[in-house]
């Protein structure tokens, strides 16, 4: 544990400061965020693939983004999907080099580069389908959150994305939920 | 630099496609998409060429900041000699289209000649095919653009196609992308269709760069903030421009049955709020709003009919979501041709979207012929039987389908307004100028709008210049000429950034220049922007000089110079277009017959 850390070393929830220390026994997990994406804000504007695109490739580019805008019914409803970061995540089983690597720090899953052999067995393992290969570098992409600072969220104009405490992306749902259960109605009746 | 650097020229008579560079000359001189693509059709099209013809080119082009995290980046112009006007050609449009073609790797498309047979163009990446057209020849937009994807395999491609009426050669066809977003005006659909070539699709991989990646990123970051903060976007947002119209009807400026009012007694069955309540049968027209490619703003409408409706009772495949209604289409299908039945409204939208047609040229090529019926110089027998009363419901939805696909008296409407009226011999009928029909804003109620209408090179425009501020405070056409000028050669300047018109709702000039400066090369600067804006604006004069438009052309239709305004805030004025007209061409520097000066063809380089 590094100094400053709150951190119960066997829950992600009280770290402060996601400090990422320690092995994977006995790690800081740090406080888990995670990707909360509401479907129902997107406007499909594909500012989160340009801004996916232009943090990993340096360029603006969506046919390289990790993350995907897709419309149904004449754009009535646009909905954003990326790689959901599985605790138990197939690519990482199936990798046959350990190139896919959890960051203790956020709780991603990335590829390393360096390793990946680009045998794409993680796309056909992922049954989500949010590995994808790279045909330019031979190598797979997936969303890695950046490092922590997920750019896609930082882009969407309209938080249909944005990156939260991942032990409450319910939250506000429920909430909304929440607001239909009138009691006082029924007590009446 | 956010340039790819070479453009994509399409020769359909050779059946050949060839890149070559980018002319950075002219790249530095109009900036890109409109004004570049002017150049380009200066350079490659006779102005005295038949518009359906061969000789005629159509160019399809991006902007420096299509494809950039820029709000609104994926504006992107057609540009050709129009068939409807004569003049030059030259439609823009939102979507995703325009920036996929430039990550496919080019900045440009440049269509020569004319294929024998209907052909698409397929651009991936470095793979460039002229394909057969057959199977989709005959078909809507809607139908082609799924045809293409499955085709090919790639639901990321992105399509630009016409639909029958481009076929057909409606005068007014627009070029339809991602399904409900159209480089609408001036029938560039129509030359399209006279070259044999159904669509474009496009998708690539090729990502943009920009000069001064931080230094963009930053400027970025303020310009979005800017505009997520101004109260202009947050209106856009919340209704699209569709309240407009109680703007224009509270002023007495809005356009209903053909011109001859301003004011429009159904509109609460056709304004913003209507379109937000469920109707009796629990039905709620309005579903949500949409962005194009990386709009911030996201002002377009997805609507649908109510499935009980007449249009659709019958025909479920049009119980989907599709485009719905903003200003400018509300104002076509309803106060100009007095009707109020907002799904039909809604209905003749799907028409126009899936036939690939321009609603305001329709519009009011159908008030014309509605107040052709009037008169009774048409009858039913030439209506293939349906009533054509202002107000018609069932004359709405049946002509704009009718003309989407070539039918009955549906053939007659093609010819838009203009022509439609000289056959009836009643030319004074047509309203708009140059050929090309109003947009929803009377003339005699907005001073300065009228003198943008007369000016305008592609024929009547609402989007060439943006006067509404002097035109409300000031009932006159007193001072108009300066705020019409300057905003002719801004709207100019923006129109070939690759980003959209309605970014002004929140942006000053200044956020486009600071934008432009950080993506390209070398310095931009206000004045450098706005001069090339002018010399855009000064070439499309030329282009139209050269096709034989004179002086006489900047006109408007009599009712607009005779007949006063019958309500609203300019109660009995009519347009005081010959006092402004004059003003305009000095400031412009050109002569009193509207003809640039050598002095200011060389100040602009020209």
């Amino acid at each position: 544990m590094v100094d400053g850390c709150e951190g119960d070393r066997r829950s992600p929830r009280f770290c402060h400061i996601g400090c990422g220390e320690g092995t994977a026994e006995e790690r800081c997990w740090g406080m888990q965020k995670s990707l909360l994406i509401d479907p129902d804000k997107c406007t499909s504007c594909l500012q989160c693939e340009m801004a996916c695109s232009f943090e990993h490739e340096g360029s603006f580019n969506p046919a390289r983004s990790r993350i995907k805008i897709f419309e149904f019914e004449h754009g009535k409803r646009a909905v954003p999907y990326t790689c959901t970061q599985c605790a138990e995540a197939w690519c990482v089983h199936a990798c046959p080099v350990e190139a896919l690597v959890r960051n203790p720090a956020t709780g991603a899953v990335e590829v390393k580069d360096d390793v990946c052999v680009g045998c794409k067995v993680c796309t056909i393992a992922c049954p989500f389908g949010t590995v994808n290969y790279n045909p330019d570098t031979g190598k797979v992409i997936k969303c890695d959150l950046c490092h922590g600072d997920p750019k896609c969220a930082e882009a969407c104009p309209t938080d249909a994305i944005v990156y939260v405490d991942s032990s409450w992306t319910g939250l506000d749902r429920m909430r909304r939920w929440a607001g239909h259960v009138d009691t006082n109605q029924s007590a009446k009746a | 630099m956010s340039w790819q650097g070479q453009i994509l020229r399409v020769n359909l008579t050779k059946g050949t496609a060839e890149a070559e560079p980018l002319n950075m000359e002219w790249a530095n001189a109009y900036i890109g998409e409109r004004g570049l693509g002017t150049k380009y059709l200066y350079e490659n099209v006779d102005p005295k060429c038949d518009p359906m013809g061969p000789d005629n080119v159509l160019i399809f082009a991006t902007g420096p900041l299509n494809g950039t995290m820029a709000s609104t980046s994926g504006r992107y112009a057609v540009l050709c000699k129009s068939p409807l006007t004569g003049a030059i050609g030259d439609s823009n449009s939102g979507g995703k289209f325009g920036a996929f073609l430039k990550y496919a790797g080019y900045d440009l498309l440049l269509i020569e000649g004319r294929a024998d047979k209907p052909v698409y163009l397929h651009i991936d990446d470095d793979t460039v095919e002229i394909l057969p057209a057959d199977e989709i020849w005959g078909t809507g937009v809607w139908h082609t653009e799924e045809w293409i994807k499955s085709r090919h395999q790639n639901p990321q491609l992105k399509v630009a196609s016409i639909g029958e009426a481009g076929e057909n050669g409606v005068l007014y066809a627009c070029v339809v992308n991602d399904l409900h977003r159209a480089a609408g005006r001036c029938g560039v659909g129509a030359v399209m269709g006279s070259k044999n070539l159904k669509a474009v699709a496009a998708y690539g991989t090729r990502g943009v760069t920009v000069d001064d990646p931080a230094k963009f990123m930053e400027v970025v970051k303020d310009t979005h903030a800017k505009l997520a903060a101004s109260d202009g976007r947050e209106e856009l947002t919340e209704g699209g421009t569709h309240p407009m119209i109680d703007m224009m009807q509270e002023w007495g400026g809005l356009p209903t049955r053909n011109f001859r009012e301003v004011q429009f007694e159904g509109i609460d069955k056709v304004n913003p709020a209507a379109t937000t309540v469920a109707n009796a049968n629990g039905h709620t027209n309005l579903i949500t709003n949409k962005a194009c490619f990386g709009c911030t703003i996201a002002c377009g409408r997805i609507a649908h009919i109510d499935p009980e409706h007449f249009t659709i009772v019958n025909r479920p495949e049009y119980r989907h979501a599709s485009g719905g209604l903003e200003y400018e289409t509300a104002y076509a299908f309803g106060p100009v041709v007095g009707v109020d039945d907002l799904d039909s409204l809604t209905f003749a939208n799907y028409m126009m979207n899936e036939h690939g047609m321009d609603p305001i040229s329709f519009g009011v090529t159908l008030a014309a012929a509605m107040e052709l019926f009037e008169m009774g110089v048409l009858t039913k027998d030439d209506t293939d039987g349906i009533d054509l009363s202002f107000g018609s419901s069932e004359g709405l939805a049946v002509m704009a389908e009718k003309t989407g696909k070539g039918e009955g008296f549906g053939k007659e409407l093609a010819l838009g307004s203009k022509r439609l009226c000289e056959k009836y011999s009643h030319p004074e009928l047509f309203m708009g100028v140059k050929g090309q029909e109003f947009a929803g804003y009377d003339s005699r109620a907005l001073q300065g709008m009228g003198l943008g209408y007369a000016t305008s090179n592609r024929g009547a425009c609402h989007l060439k210049h943006d006067v509404f501020g002097p035109d409300m405070e000031d009932i006159s056409g007193n001072g108009k000429a300066a705020p019409v000028k300057e905003s002719q050669d801004m709207v100019s300047m923006i129109d070939s950034t690759g980003l959209c018109l309605f970014t002004t709702a929140g942006w000053g000039p200044e956020d486009f220049v600071a934008q432009l400066d950080a993506a390209l090369p070398g310095e931009w600067t206000l004045e450098r922007c706005i001069e090339s804006g002018e010399r855009t604006w000064t070439l499309e004069r030329m282009f139209n000089m050269a096709a034989g438009l004179t002086a006489a052309d900047d006109t408007l239709p009599p009712r607009m110079l005779n007949e006063p305004v019958p309500s609203g805030s300019a109660k009995g004025k009519v347009s005081e277009l010959s006092k402004m007209l004059p003003e305009y061409y000095s400031l412009r520097g050109w002569t009193e017959a509207g003809q640039p000066t050598n002095e200011t063809l060389s100040r602009l380089g020209l």
